[in-house]
């Protein structure tokens, strides 16, 4: 059998007294799509941050391709991330670069394209997610919230990566550009062939992009199997989170007045 | 309760040293970062333009006033001796050694220190650093030790430029006002100046540039929240670079002239 593409193994973090990831194990096979969902403050993102590095684990393990990266070098560090894209949930594009200087960031910066072959690139990227090559020319800033992420995720498919990441995708968005993304997800992972890790707490697109689903519930998967179950999950925190009910065991810690 | 107040400023000693700490590791990353290739050269001339050229007309009117105020104030007081003729020698000595460097440091701390906090906080909270992380390109090459680099380099020039102004400045009061003769004001500036003031101002400049860019960037680049988090940074640097370059200026000043 294959190895994992992605392994977790026991990872927890904290801040300060705060256990935000309290064990989290969990394995992606090559191609695959996991959707992780939760609650606001869960701890999705800084799973996803754990798995790239941007946060150090105090303890576990985080194997790419049966390769441990928890501690590795900057080099290796640099190696390791060529596999990857990213797309955050603010966009995070660079405010002081144009569009296409955005999405051909990682080929010149990182693969030392050209920048004119970068420019190709860009345009091509942003083409496969629906945005005419004016756009290139234009700043972040001048974009709407559904173009901002679209640029975004043109950037995070432009060195086409092994593995994708998606935070939040369509959080902020209206249900019409919402499910947009969602094709251009699903399209995007299926012809890069990519494995990817989704985190959201919007049902609708975790059932649009996702082969399988995980609940991160106080730093612990309480629950993973594929997508089709998630309706039969026999977790009455799985049932309460994708029914959106206030009632049931997930308590939200709110202070009265 | 009585020791409350030794509580308290252990607490403060431990603060202030972690903080020391933090901006030691955070400076010696940097430098060794922006030692090792690839170096964005368009990042560092950008930010060459930014600090150097850009601070041009606000260093420019500090010197040109300080110039002329210290040639003002210098007559007033040597009058009273009968010693206006020192005013060439001790405007020049005070602009180059001193006046100079300390305060374009502190202009361009007000001005790019603040600006480096903002835009690298900014992109902080935006994750665009992480971004960057994740695009196979390091924080601290990309957008440190550029920032670094520049002002080291820019500053001293600045300081240079601002030299000159201030000379200028003290030679048009000294001259039009208080009715010098022309040539012998500059014979004098010119005759008094050895390389130790230009030099040890240039050195001045050198370290201020990297103290205001250091802050800068570790101010933003540790910054946390949103706006407030922003607006804090951008407080923090200004304020710790204004205090590092009074405190740096007299150990320098010591160094060079304390015999």
């Amino acid at each position: 059998m294959d190895a994992p593409k992605i392994s977790l193994k026991g990872v927890r973090k904290s801040f300060g007294p705060k256990t935000v990831l309290a064990g989290i194990d969990v394995d992606v096979g090559a191609g695959q799509s996991l959707v992780v969902i939760g609650g606001s403050g869960s701890g999705k993102s800084v799973l996803l941050k754990c798995i790239l590095g941007l946060l150090r684990p105090e303890a576990g393990s985080v194997r790419i391709d049966g390769e441990e990266t928890v501690g590795i070098n900057g080099t290796d560090r640099a190696r390791v991330m060529k596999k990857f894209g990213m797309l955050f949930q603010g966009g995070a594009l660079f405010d002081s670069l144009r569009v296409w200087q955005n999405v051909a960031f990682g080929p010149i910066q990182a693969d030392g394209v050209p920048p004119a072959k970068a420019k190709e690139i860009a345009l091509a990227k942003l083409a496969n997610v629906g945005l005419p090559p004016e756009v290139g020319e234009l700043f972040p800033a001048e974009l709407s919230g559904g173009m901002q992420k679209r640029v975004s995720l043109a950037r995070a498919i432009a060195r086409e990566p092994e593995i994708i990441f998606f935070d939040e995708p369509t959080t902020g968005l209206d249900p019409i550009m919402a499910d947009v993304i969602n094709d251009l997800i699903v399209k995007c992972v299926r012809e890069l062939g990519a494995t990817a890790i989704s985190i959201t707490h919007d049902m609708a697109s975790a059932r649009k992009i996702g082969d399988r689903i995980a609940m991160i519930y106080e730093g612990k998967l309480i629950w993973q199997g594929a997508t089709a179950d998630v309706d039969h999950s026999n977790s009455a925190y799985v049932d309460q989170f994708i029914h959106g009910r206030a009632e049931g065991p997930i308590k939200m810690q709110v202070k009265k007045l | 309760m009585t020791l409350a107040p030794l509580t308290l400023l252990g607490r403060m000693t431990l603060a202030f040293m972690a903080l020391v700490g933090s901006v030691t590791i955070f400076a010696s990353q940097a430098i060794v970062q922006g030692l090792r290739p690839p170096y964005y050269r368009q990042q560092i001339i950008r930010q060459m333009l930014e600090i150097g050229y850009y601070s041009l007309p606000v260093v420019g009117l500090t010197a040109i006033f300080t110039g002329m105020v210290l040639a003002l104030q210098s007559y007033t007081g040597f009058a009273r001796f009968s010693a206006e003729s020192a005013i060439p020698q001790v405007v020049v000595v005070s602009l180059t050694r001193e006046l100079g460097p300390v305060l374009a440091g502190l202009m361009v701390a007000g001005r790019v220190g603040a600006a480096m906090a903002a835009e690298i906080g900014t992109m902080r909270v935006t994750e665009q650093i992480d971004a960057l992380t994740t695009l196979s390109t390091d924080p601290f090459r990309y957008l440190v030790a550029p920032r670094l680099i520049a002002a080291v380099v820019s500053l001293p020039i600045l300081v240079l430029v601002a030299d000159l102004i201030g000379v200028l400045g003290g030679y048009l009061v000294a001259v039009y006002k208080l009715e010098f003769n022309d040539l012998t004001y500059l014979k004098n500036t010119i005759d008094y100046l050895q390389f130790e003031d230009v030099f040890s101002g240039v050195v001045k400049a050198a370290v201020f540039g990297f103290l205001i860019a250091l802050m800068g960037c570790y101010q933003g680049y540790h910054s946390k929240g949103g706006a407030q988090g922003v607006g804090a940074a951008t407080t923090a640097a200004v304020v710790s670079a204004s205090i590092l370059i009074l405190t740096f200026n007299y150990f320098l000043t010591e160094a060079f002239f304390a015999r």
